[in-house]
């Protein structure tokens, strides 16, 4: 909680400057309306954060979301009966694109970024080659209640957003977050204190695909079938990450800050449009804060008395 | 530590090829530079495109009334105002080798367009081979593909241009060799012996604007959606209503570019409603998106305001379900067929108007059920003219109902 007080802080100053220019957001409804939006992000926020934090990138995830949106819309086609089976294999397809970039990263010895990007780029292509640009197909009512409908006043996504943001920080409580935290600070240390780097690393992987079938899941519900589904949020996640405070090359930052990042960034996104400002400018913002980000990590090194990392590490 | 330096470069560098990669998929640009960012501002629509001809304008508004010669079940064998000219210097007999390349396949607009022109290609016997080359939205491999086409022993070249000022020099070279038609995007040269089109970018923006203008009451507020500035075709679309809008007495209080993106169009549309109570009216520049902004109403609990789609089937299903006040002007994908007729009325020496402007439909509440076609994908385009061609509906992603 502590690590997430600063970028609280910033959450807090946009949120007040966006209710300032619409005093509807201050309403249940209109923050409601936010945070339903906001949800994908969030998710994708969480799912990158374990596997930065591990001490890799993921920039697959993207391409992931597009490519779940496509293939449930192709094989639900409209049809209501098809909903749960499609969204079981969603949820395992993105699991399993995860195990592949982890087996990939850990066991071959391939940079994640490259494997990942690598990733990115077959995905997109593969929908590219199956839909030619123009998905076929379209999602169910059912399937678009998940993104567009709510118990109630709380929309579905902002339930599960909770759930998944719960289950994150339970993770990082748990066994398994204290061994994650281990490897991507030290992984030469934590190998020889017994620690199963590679496996803890493809978990991490496998948890970012999850966390990108279930912002799939919420998108499509939320916007429809299209093929730029997901175009350029594996940025969006690894900026949300950063400006949570977590640290690029891993060891360091919580999941709270990570996922409080996205909001902060949905925030921003959602104050630059309120002032009438080009969305063009939104990959430019990104860019900023993750250069900004890198840079203050790099300042504040020095200043840690223990070197954290050894030259085992160059490898990774 | 060299360690976060090296993110920061990584990342830098692969954020370029991400920037770079983004452009591929949009229509290209005519020109490098943005127009100018429209803001509200006085009248609310900003300062006018640089695109804008006030002659152009006039002239295509004009066709809109002007009734089109031919036969009336074909519109894409119709012309407005034909001025026709001589082809007998190209007359060969048959088998015919027809090429065609295309700018790219990578939007359901252009898929519905090449399904439709290859099914066209199959109603012809006289045709003994067709060859094809897919741009993929790049200048540089449309340019030697032209090139390599020539060099196939193509009778005609059909050329679907990426961008405009780019192919020009490719267009210009090839006319010296073949009978050279250009459709859908034009070429800065009167080479080639036919350019096909829909009457044009001004009287799809006209017709959407003044449907607004008259649905929606004086002082209402209209939310104006645009793709992405600098492409002629979307330039002349917004500069038309922009005209429209400021002759009327609605305001824009939103002059929005959405990316084609449904989540941001959706995002979009519901920050507006939120910070001005209400939205009276929603113009948009394609209609790709326009399911996603009328359920930002919807979700919202709101009233569906008038809003201008285009003649895509989950526009026009959303229209009849929920009973929307629309319009859907067109940009229609029938204009597909035209060129591979035109080819074959070159190579016959029969005339063809040196500029063949087609009819330019709009879908309205009076003809929408004789559009809307049932089992069809949701982003097939109805204007197609596919509906008699052999395979139809399978090949065009649709089930026989």
């Amino acid at each position: 909680m502590k690590r997430a007080l600063p970028i609280l802080a910033v959450l807090v100053l946009l949120l007040a400057a966006i209710a300032i220019a619409n005093p509807f957001f201050l309403e249940p409804a209109g923050f409601l309306a936010f945070l339903k939006r906001a949800a994908p992000l969030v998710i994708l926020a969480a799912g990158q954060y374990f596997v930065v934090v591990s001490g890799e990138f993921d920039l697959s995830v993207g391409s992931l979301v597009t490519a779940e949106v496509v293939i449930a819309a192709r094989l639900i086609d409209g049809d209501e009966s098809a909903t749960w089976p499609v969204l079981a294999l969603l949820i395992v397809a993105g699991p399993l694109a995860g195990l592949v970039n982890g087996v990939l990263t850990t066991k071959l010895r391939v940079p994640s970024f490259i494997v990942t990007l690598g990733m990115l780029l077959v995905l997109s292509g593969a929908v590219f080659l199956w839909t030619g640009g123009a998905p076929r197909g379209a999602l169910s009512e059912g399937f678009r209640a998940f993104g567009r409908g709510g118990l109630g006043p709380v929309p579905w996504s902002v339930l599960i957003l909770l759930a998944v943001g719960a289950a994150a920080i339970w993770l990082m409580r748990a066994d398994f977050g204290r061994t994650l935290m281990a490897t991507g600070d030290n992984e030469r240390a934590a190998a020889l204190s017994g620690v199963r780097v590679d496996r803890v690393k493809i978990f991490a992987f496998m948890l970012s695909g999850l966390s990108a079938a279930v912002a799939a899941i919420l998108l499509g519900g939320f916007a429809g079938v299209s093929a730029q589904a997901g175009q350029g949020l594996e940025f969006s996640a690894i900026t949300a990450v950063v400006l949570g405070g977590v640290v690029l090359g891993g060891g360091r930052g919580s999941v709270l800050a990570a996922m409080a990042g996205a909001v902060t960034l949905e925030a921003l996104f959602t104050l630059l449009n309120l002032y009438g400002i080009s969305g063009a400018l939104e990959f430019t913002v990104q860019g900023v804060i993750i250069i900004a980000a890198v840079a203050a990590g790099a300042v504040r090194l020095p200043r840690k008395p223990t070197p954290r990392r050894g030259d085992a590490h160059a490898a990774s | 530590m060299p360690r976060p330096k090296a993110a920061v470069a990584v990342l830098t560098v692969l954020g370029a090829l991400v920037a770079a990669g983004c452009t591929t998929d949009k229509p290209a640009a005519t020109t490098p530079s943005a127009a100018p960012a429209a803001s509200a501002q006085g009248s609310g629509t900003g300062a006018q495109s640089k695109f804008f001809v006030q002659a152009d304008f006039d002239a295509q508004l004009a066709m809109r009334s002007q009734p089109p010669e031919g036969p009336v079940d074909r519109p894409w064998e119709q012309a407005i105002a034909p001025k026709m000219t001589g082809t007998a210097r190209y007359k060969k007999d048959g088998p015919y080798h027809l090429c065609f390349s295309n700018a790219a396949v990578n939007n359901p607009w252009r898929q519905v367009g090449w399904k439709t022109m290859q099914a066209e290609v199959g109603l012809h016997e006289e045709i003994g081979k067709f060859t094809a080359l897919d741009a993929e939205g790049k200048d540089d491999k449309q340019i030697s593909d032209i090139a390599e086409l020539q060099a196939k022993g193509c009778d005609a070249l059909i050329v679907s241009p990426n961008t405009t000022a780019t192919l020009t020099p490719a267009v210009t070279a090839a006319c010296g060799k073949v009978p050279v038609i250009v459709f859908d995007r034009g070429v800065e040269t009167d080479c080639p012996v036919t350019f096909i089109k829909p009457i044009g970018g001004y009287a799809f923006g006209a017709d959407a604007a003044e449907f607004l203008a008259a649905k929606v009451p004086a002082g209402g507020k209209v939310l104006a959606l645009r793709i992405l500035p600098g492409v002629d075709v979307l330039e002349t679309r917004w500069s038309a209503a922009k005209v429209i809008f400021d002759r009327s007495r609605v305001q824009v209080v939103g002059v929005e570019f959405t990316d084609g993106d449904a989540a941001r169009t959706k995002s979009i549309v519901s920050d507006y409603i939120q910070r001005h109570g209400r939205i009276d009216g929603v113009w948009m520049d394609a209609g790709a998106t326009a399911v996603a902004a009328v359920e930002a109403f919807e979700d919202a609990g709101l009233p569906v305001p008038p809003i201008n789609g285009e003649d895509q089937q989950d526009f026009l299903q959303k229209w009849k379900d929920a009973g929307l006040t629309a319009v859907a002007p067109t940009y229609p994908t029938y204009q597909w067929r035209t060129p591979v007729i035109a080819a074959l009325r070159i190579l016959k020496g029969e005339e063809v108007p040196e500029t063949w402007n087609l009819p330019q439909p709009k879908v309205t509440a009076e003809n929408l059920s004789s559009y809307l076609k049932p089992n069809m994908p949701p982003l097939h385009y109805a204007l197609c003219g596919c509906e008699e061609l052999p395979g139809f509906p399978e090949t065009w992603g649709g089930r026989k109902g």
